[in-house]
């Protein structure tokens, strides 16, 4: 009997597990699940069960091991790369329950949390003792800690604090097989070679995260976001990596196009960007006041000498929070331009972003597709976004061509095919541009050495016919 | 069997990559990655054991094997982009020469690892030993984008990319970055950058034990922005008294600032040395990490410092030692038997701290392992992936303590 079949079988023993409550098989119900945050993958699973508790998790997944069946697990669901999706022959894990801060140890600066833990609330229950969680991606207010791991996660502040591998210091992990293994210490040193590192963006392959143990930083004495208009990317562009080069590292350095601040400025999240620019960068810095006050002298005159129109500095918290959240909600503001946004990730050398831009947008242009930029400049991550309708299929065609066009280029460039979002499903096809056989293979390899039979996440992140050859007896 | 060995490794590399150790072992030094898989791919197929060797300057280059490969002759700065703040370097360049060259483009690599300044980048890396500068910068790991390696059986894998942010494919560098070599040949390193500072200023105070570890908590909670903030033993800090030793780098307004605010925070008798003066502190106490036979690192959090010291001073001695004071780590040089160490370790890990040893000569490694502990299950994965990479057992690494 193969998985499909088996699936709904499933129900009644994962019922015992979780209640009947927390398993979900009605067409309705999974239709809920078909998709993540990107918009051109769609896969609804065979079933799907919300435990409520670590132990809950750990029997479920000695449940499915028992039964051989693959599964996926995932959080919120606002991932980019379609690496939360199930297929019809496996079961889908839904983490969310699973959202209790278990310890908060100031002295320490650490948090230990769930895996379901949205990352907001982190810093909300943080800051009154003065610290925070530094990764802050766009769907902070959404996405889970666990998803966050699974993904290696970025944001903007990631420039100056780095991403989630730089904050993760110990997990607990279950197995595919139903084993519990705790990897890494509080301390951050870990007990043999580093399988947190190894863990971290590995898209939930490896296994899943019961429990993670987070470095907290101490909330910064002074912030200062500064805006800046100007009459051309380029110019903007330029301004970025002058501002890396002088020495100052910002805290956030973000930019968007002029698109993508009309459309946030005709949005409920209008922030007071300049709409006769062709583009924006917001500048965030952070710690010491006469060091941020020095650092704002030096970031100011960068900023101008490379042709910005005006320098804004937020005068209040209010309205520093304004100017982030067009930038954070910006990908929502999109939708007003067409039906259908992707969010494409991809990161290049700070010093070709200009021309890396040039190219991206000679792409829409030739293929008439629309690309709309917002992005953390300051470490090249890209965020090139197609606007489409999906019911257009030759406008379709072409957004499958400019997307990989863009990865192209960009790979071409000294790049990558994703900075934050991960590989997925959405990217498992542009590996190859990146990694020769033998890195693929020993990719496989180390999923084995954690998931022997492959049952989690299956068909994720490397390209199967890597795996077979490797398998087969090596790449010659 | 070493005549065999040496007319085997001139086959396949070439006579002028082929010579042999102070004790006459066959050593090869490839020029390339391509010649480093050569030399492991020839000793998987002949069942050799391997030894892997940088230059030689931190962990003796005394285990036992019937060939060894070293990364001496890979030592080219491949590139080195400022304004990306990136740099591609072969694993057996040293780091002094590194930081000498990246200096004339006004970037650094922001590590201050123990040992000399001739030390591999590699050795670095595969032993996972950061200095000071961990307080701001983080782990050795933290610096790596990709990286370059070699298994056991001479395939060569290349993870990783050459950009600030990527997480495409599983992140096999953190594997090789405190593996100990067990991997892997670590033949070429994707590194971060820092812009140079502007202003770089060391300040000291001297004073009792306790007085100085209870100012340096101070100092890390009042989060003052340092990149390095570390107790030094006398004998470390070659000084009378222990040494509370803080860095600040930055903007020349941004570090007088907090110069001020450190006195504020912290009323001890700080003094300021001269560049020259500083370079000599911190240099001195990186090389004084090789004043013993063994040198260990135990991770520590910060309010457990002083309980830690404490067991070091009741099982080993307070001779060579440092510790982060703001960012919890201690390391300990000094000679004691491998059982007494065995014993400290299983003290340490009642008390949830994992002790690694990062150098002692062959024998005390293979006795007392770089790792010796595991928590639960983690053992078999490590096992698991030594099989993986290293299927013949080729690769002389001593994870896991004898028995």
């Amino acid at each position: 009997m193969g998985h499909e079949s088996r699936i709904a079988s499933l129900e009644s023993g994962l019922a015992e597990i979780v209640g009947t409550r927390w398993v979900r098989l009605r067409p309705s119900e999974l239709a809920a699940f078909r998709a993540d945050g990107l918009p051109t993958h769609e896969s609804t699973p065979g079933i799907v069960v919300i435990p409520g508790s670590r132990e809950e998790v750990i029997e479920v997944v000695r449940f499915l091991a028992k039964a051989g069946v693959p599964f996926v697990a995932r959080g919120a669901g606002t991932g980019l790369a379609s690496g939360g999706l199930a297929e019809a022959g496996q079961v889908l894990l839904v983490l969310t329950r699973l959202n209790k801060i278990l310890k908060i140890d100031t002295a320490a600066r650490r948090a230990v949390v769930q895996p379901g833990v949205v990352n907001a609330k982190l810093s909300e229950a943080t800051a009154p003792h003065g610290l925070y969680y530094a990764p802050d991606p766009s769907s902070q207010s959404a996405c889970t800690l666990g998803g966050n791991v699974a993904e290696n996660a970025g944001g903007p502040h990631c420039l100056k604090y780095g991403v989630t591998t730089n904050h993760v210091v110990a997990l607990e992990v279950i197995l595919a097989s139903g084993e519990t293994i705790r990897l890494g210490s509080p301390q951050g040193e870990p007990w043999g070679p580093d399988l947190v590192g190894l863990f971290v963006g590995s898209e939930g392959m490896f296994g899943i995260a019961l429990e993670i143990t987070v470095r907290l930083e101490p909330l910064p004495k002074d912030v200062r976001t500064l805006l800046a208009g100007f009459p051309t990317v380029r110019g903007a562009t330029e301004a970025v990596s002058s501002i890396i080069a002088s020495g100052v590292v910002p805290a956030a350095l973000e930019m968007m196009d002029g698109p993508c601040v009309q459309a946030v400025e005709a949005s409920i999240y209008a922030a007071g960007y300049p709409t006769d620019a062709a583009a924006v960068l917001l500048v965030e810095l952070d710690g010491r006041p006469d060091a941020v006050a020095a650092e704002e002298a030096v970031v100011s005159e960068r900023l101008l000498r490379h042709g910005a129109m005006q320098v804004r500095s937020a005068a209040t918290p209010e309205e520093r929070a304004r100017l982030w959240q067009g930038r954070k909600k910006a990908f929502g503001a999109m939708g007003r331009l067409t039906r259908d946004v992707i969010v494409q990730d991809a990161v290049v050398p700070r010093s070709v972003l200009p021309d890396v831009l040039d190219r991206i947008m000679d792409l829409g242009r030739e293929h008439q597709v629309m690309v709309v930029n917002v992005f953390h400049a300051g470490d090249g991550n890209l965020h090139p976004n197609i606007c489409y309708d999906r019911s257009d299929e030759a406008l379709v065609k072409r957004v499958k061509h400019v997307s990989r066009a863009i990865m192209e280029v960009c790979v071409a460039a000294g790049g990558s095919i994703t900075g934050e979002h991960g590989v997925g499903a959405d990217k498992v096809e542009y590996m190859t541009m990146l990694f020769d056989d033998a890195t693929l293979g020993a990719m496989c390899d180390v999923r084995r050495v954690f998931d022997p039979d492959g049952r989690a996440n299956p068909g994720k992140v490397i390209p199967v016919h890597s795996c077979r050859e490797w398998r087969a007896g090596g790449i010659e | 069997m070493t005549d065999r060995v040496l007319a085997k490794a001139r086959e396949a590399l070439g006579a002028d990559a082929v010579g042999q150790d102070p004790q006459g072992r066959p050593r090869v030094s490839p020029e390339s990655t391509d010649g480093v898989a050569r030399a492991m791919a020839l000793a998987h197929n002949e069942g050799w054991t391997v030894r892997i060797e940088g230059r030689g300057t931190w962990c003796p280059p005394d285990a036992p094997a019937d060939l060894v490969v070293t990364t001496t002759a890979l030592d080219r700065v491949n590139t080195v982009a400022p304004s990306d703040l990136v740099a591609t370097i072969q694993a057996g360049a040293a780091i002094g020469a590194v930081q000498r060259r990246l200096s004339a483009e006004r970037v650094w690599l922001a590590w201050d690892s123990p040992g000399r300044p001739q030390r591999s980048l590699g050795s670095i890396v595969a032993t996972g030993t950061a200095g000071p500068l961990r307080h701001r910068y983080g782990p050795v790991r933290d610096h790596l984008l990709g990286c370059t390696f070699v298994s056991g059986d001479g395939r060569i894998v290349r993870p990783g990319g050459t950009v600030v942010k990527n997480v495409a494919g599983y992140d096999l560098t953190k594997l090789m970055a405190g593996g100990f070599g067990a991997f892997g040949v670590i033949t070429e390193l994707n590194l971060r950058l820092r812009a140079a500072p502007e202003l770089d200023r060391t300040l000291l105070a001297r004073g009792g034990r306790d007085a100085l570890s209870s100012a340096g908590r101070d100092l890390a909670e009042a989060a003052i922005d340092a990149v390095a903030l570390e107790l030094l033993s006398p004998a470390m800090a070659a000084d009378a008294e222990w040494v509370l030793a803080l860095r600040l780098a930055g903007s020349a307004d941004g570090v007088r600032a907090e110069t001020e605010r450190v006195k504020q925070v912290a009323t001890l008798a700080w003094s300021a040395p001269s560049p020259d003066q500083a370079n000599a502190i911190w240099h001195g106490a990186a090389h004084a990490a090789l004043a013993g036979n063994v040198t260990i690192r135990l991770g520590v959090l910060l309010p457990g410092i002083d309980d830690t010291l404490d067991l070091l001073a009741d099982h080993l001695d307070l001779g060579l030692v440092a510790a982060g004071a703001g960012s919890g780590s201690i390391r300990w040089t000094g000679d004691v038997p491998p059982e007494r160490l065995m014993t400290v370790r299983r003290i340490a890990a009642g008390r949830e701290i994992p002790l690694t040893l990062e150098r002692a000569p062959w024998a005390y490694r293979r006795t007392a392992g770089h790792f010796g502990l595991y928590r639960e299950g983690v053992g078999t994965i490590v096992a698991r992936l030594r099989d993986t990479f290293d299927p013949g057992h080729v690769v002389q690494a001593p994870l896991d303590a004898d028995g």
